[in-house]
């Protein structure tokens, strides 16, 4: 489904990832982990089509089609999502409006006919039940006021009523206690099909123990520089990144969330 | 009762002997304004005497008035000799036959703004003949509210069928001298609506300046009053989101509102005036005196506009809060992009005892767009217990664009309280992008998070009204961002 191929990528002219080569197919779950400013959310934002990023090299293939052209919101409708490590406030947008408005973008792209209110709405109750996403937040102004597990729980949700092919959850983990880590967890296993893919980006191991992913990347310097089983996952929990030969931190620390 | 026949003889015979009589049938009178102009204009209008008094004593009045300066705005000055101060109706002569005829960028901003297919002829100026439907529609709906002793029709129509209650209230919210426009519209004002509702009543349905029938064309020097009995209610809606075109650059309109005892009134306002090309050339000054009177004690008058077109707007719709326990509101969203500007805001005087107002003021400029909000809320020494909340928020899109704020707080009673909250915004890079990873383009995501900015005004506004007024702040910020 997905194809990364040597990619490049400067941000403000510094080199942050530095030939990556990542292949995804569907019915997979891959972790990505490593250590701050390995270039994580900056791999994450870019496979989302966030401004700011330059491809200098190499290419990204999404279902045999060529990304690295295609504004976000093309990229979106093609069944790309992106759980966002800072959710984004939205005030005076209600999330049913905003959510509504986000599914009949891709269904008209499909070739679909556009869902009005009240079937969104059935909808949206089934799904935040799913995720267990408390119905009156639902009806809330997107994120404001949002507690931070709330907020995480939000994009899952989002995720479980897009149903994309490819999901993207940059630290859906950070800044969760143990019950809402379940939780959350619970979510992304409920949603996963033979048919769609998960990328987990994450620097714990504790996700992977929810999540329980098919393979494992360890991204350091802006490469990947060890692949694996789950079993990866548990030796940098038990050892640490050090154990591989990785600095805890990087030198040149990321410039975007 | 003066018997107008007479009077419009008089004249005619006067005008006739000066050698004036074929200007009479003029559809257009030459540029110019004068006292001539002004007789010319009731007579033509078919005025009584004490009418056309009043118009001369506002002329001459206007005559000693300088032209105030003091707004955030800046335009080229107003050649007032230079513009015509009559234009009959249309001839359907010219008129497009049907909707074919018409410019296909003007059908796709009314598809855009979601205009019902009936109403598209209309605006656009089809022949009326075509329109048969929204004429019959029109004379239904006033029988209806006849029944209920509503009194609905043209301000001219007022003047000829309920004189006494025009001469009553005219003048008295907004006199003459107010300021330097009021007193060029008492003078040659045009036609408006006249609306009256009896004690008790309550308007079954929201007034709407679409059912006037002659609606066309009293745009320039629009005259408009709302009397509202104790215990009654009415809404009131005025504009459309269609943008309309005018050859008369200077719109200069007053609007008057009575509420009795514990009568309300309800005044929305969508307004999107031509604002000028791209480069702000060519757009309509909408130079308005609103003014409501809350007479009566709980009386209660509440303005709504939603401003998104003309070069220049410079309005301040206010309340006079006479009547012990009367309450105002103001709700206003105000867009200026491209060279806009808008100087608009609002003015709370609180005089009756236990008064209350609440204004809330949303900004939006984007491009050159220069918006301000000018503001006074007045407590009179005699306002015992009064209340006032006022909120104003500026949301700036892109770097090259303004928002200003001019608050006025005079307090001069001590048990009074007034509460003021400011906010300034920017849409983010991010809340873009969070949209735009969910499918929606940045055209939409602007919409939205725009819309959701001036949410608590847009569901102050009638339904029909909100649904448009949304469609038209996403039209209107069109390549506004990036």
């Amino acid at each position: 489904m997905l194809q990364i191929e040597n990619l490049h990528v400067t941000v403000d002219g510094r080199l942050i990832l530095n030939g990556i080569n990542l292949e995804v197919n569907a019915g997979e779950v891959h972790a990505i982990m490593g250590p701050n400013g390995s270039g994580k959310s900056t791999l994450a934002s870019v496979l989302a089509g966030r401004d700011g990023y330059t491809i200098t090299e190499g290419r990204i293939r999404f279902e045999g089609e060529e990304l690295t052209q295609l504004p976000a919101e093309e990229r979106a409708r093609r069944g790309i999502f992106l759980g966002f490590q800072y959710p984004v406030e939205l005030p005076g947008v209600s999330n049913l409006y905003f959510l509504k408005a986000a599914l009949n973008a891709g269904r008209k792209h499909r070739g679909l006919p556009e869902l009005d209110a009240i079937d969104f709405l059935d909808l949206a109750k089934i799904k935040a039940r799913l995720v267990g996403l408390d119905e009156n937040l639902v009806r809330r102004p997107v994120n404001v006021g949002f507690s931070g597990g709330e907020k995480k729980r939000n994009e899952i949700f989002q995720m479980a009523l897009l149903e994309p092919k490819l999901a993207i959850l940059d630290e859906i983990d950070s800044g969760l206690d143990i019950d809402a880590l379940k939780v959350v967890s619970d979510g992304v296993n409920q949603l996963r099909t033979p048919k769609n893919a998960t990328i987990l980006i994450t620097h714990y191991q504790r996700l992977l123990h929810y999540v329980v992913p098919d393979r494992v990347h360890v991204l350091a310097g802006g490469r990947i520089v060890r692949g694996g089983d789950r079993s990866l996952a548990e030796l940098l929990e038990r050892e640490g990144y050090a154990s591989l030969g990785v600095p805890e931190t990087q030198p040149g620390f990321e410039v975007r969330a | 009762m003066i018997n107008t026949n007479e009077s419009i003889d008089q004249l005619v015979r006067r005008e006739y002997s000066a050698g004036w009589a074929t200007e009479i049938e003029q559809d257009t009178f030459p540029v110019g304004l004068s006292e001539q102009v002004v007789r010319r204009l009731s007579a033509r209008k078919a005025e009584p005497e004490w009418l056309l008094e009043y118009r001369l004593k506002a002329y001459r009045h206007w005559l000693t008035m300088p032209t105030p300066e003091w707004a955030k705005v800046h335009y080229p000055p107003v050649d007032y000799q230079g513009m015509t101060y009559f234009a009959a109706p249309k001839s359907n002569a010219n008129a497009p036959k049907s909707l074919d005829e018409v410019d296909p960028e003007l059908l796709r901003t009314y598809e855009k703004l979601g205009v019902p297919l009936h109403e598209r002829a209309a605006l656009a100026g089809v022949a009326v003949d075509a329109v048969f439907d929204s004429v019959s529609v029109a004379t239904t709906f006033k029988a209806r509210l006849g029944e209920m002793g509503i009194l609905f029709c043209s301000f001219s129509d007022a003047v000829r069928e309920h004189p006494e209650l025009v001469k009553r209230y005219m003048g008295t919210v907004v006199p003459y001298s107010d300021n330097f426009y009021a007193a060029l519209n008492s003078a040659v004002f045009s036609d408006g609506s006249f609306v009256y509702v009896p004690k008790g009543v309550r308007c079954p349905m929201e007034l709407s300046t679409y059912f006037r029938i002659n609606a066309a064309n009293s745009g320039q020097f629009e005259r408009t009053l709302i009397v509202a009995d104790d215990d009654s209610y009415v809404s009131y809606l005025e504009g459309c989101t269609a943008p309309k075109r005018d050859e008369n650059q200077l719109h200069a309109a007053i609007v008057e509102l009575v509420a009795h005892d514990r009568a309300e009134i309800k005044y929305s306002t969508v307004q999107n005036w031509y604002p000028g090309d791209a480069q702000g050339r060519g757009g309509i000054y909408n130079f308005v005196t609103k003014r409501g009177k809350c007479q009566g004690i709980r009386s209660k008058i509440s303005w709504t506009q939603v401003e998104t077109g003309s070069a220049i707007t410079w309005k301040y719709p206010s309340c006079l809060l006479i009547g012990d326990e009367s309450v105002g509101e103001f709700y206003s969203v105000a867009l200026t992009n491209n060279f806009q500007q808008a100087d608009t805001g609002t003015k709370m005087i609180h005089i009756g005892k236990n008064t209350r107002s609440t204004i809330l003021s949303k900004g939006i400029s984007a491009g050159r767009g220069q918006a301000t909000y000018r503001g006074l809320v007045r407590i009179a020494k005699s306002a015992t217990g009064a209340k006032n909340y006022t909120r104003c928020d500026s949301m700036l899109i892109g770097s090259r664009c303004g928002a200003h704020t001019v608050p006025y707080i005079d307090v001069r009673n001590a048990s009074s309280s007034v509460e003021h909250e400011a906010t300034t915004s920017k849409i983010r890079d991010d809340q873009l992008f969070y949209c735009r990873q969910r499918g929606l383009s940045e055209e939409d995501a602007v919409g939205l998070i725009v819309n959701g900015f001036c949410r608590e005004v847009m569901k102050e506004l009638p339904m029909e009204f909100a649904v448009e007024a949304q469609k038209l702040l996403g039209v209107s910020l069109e390549g506004a961002v990036g």
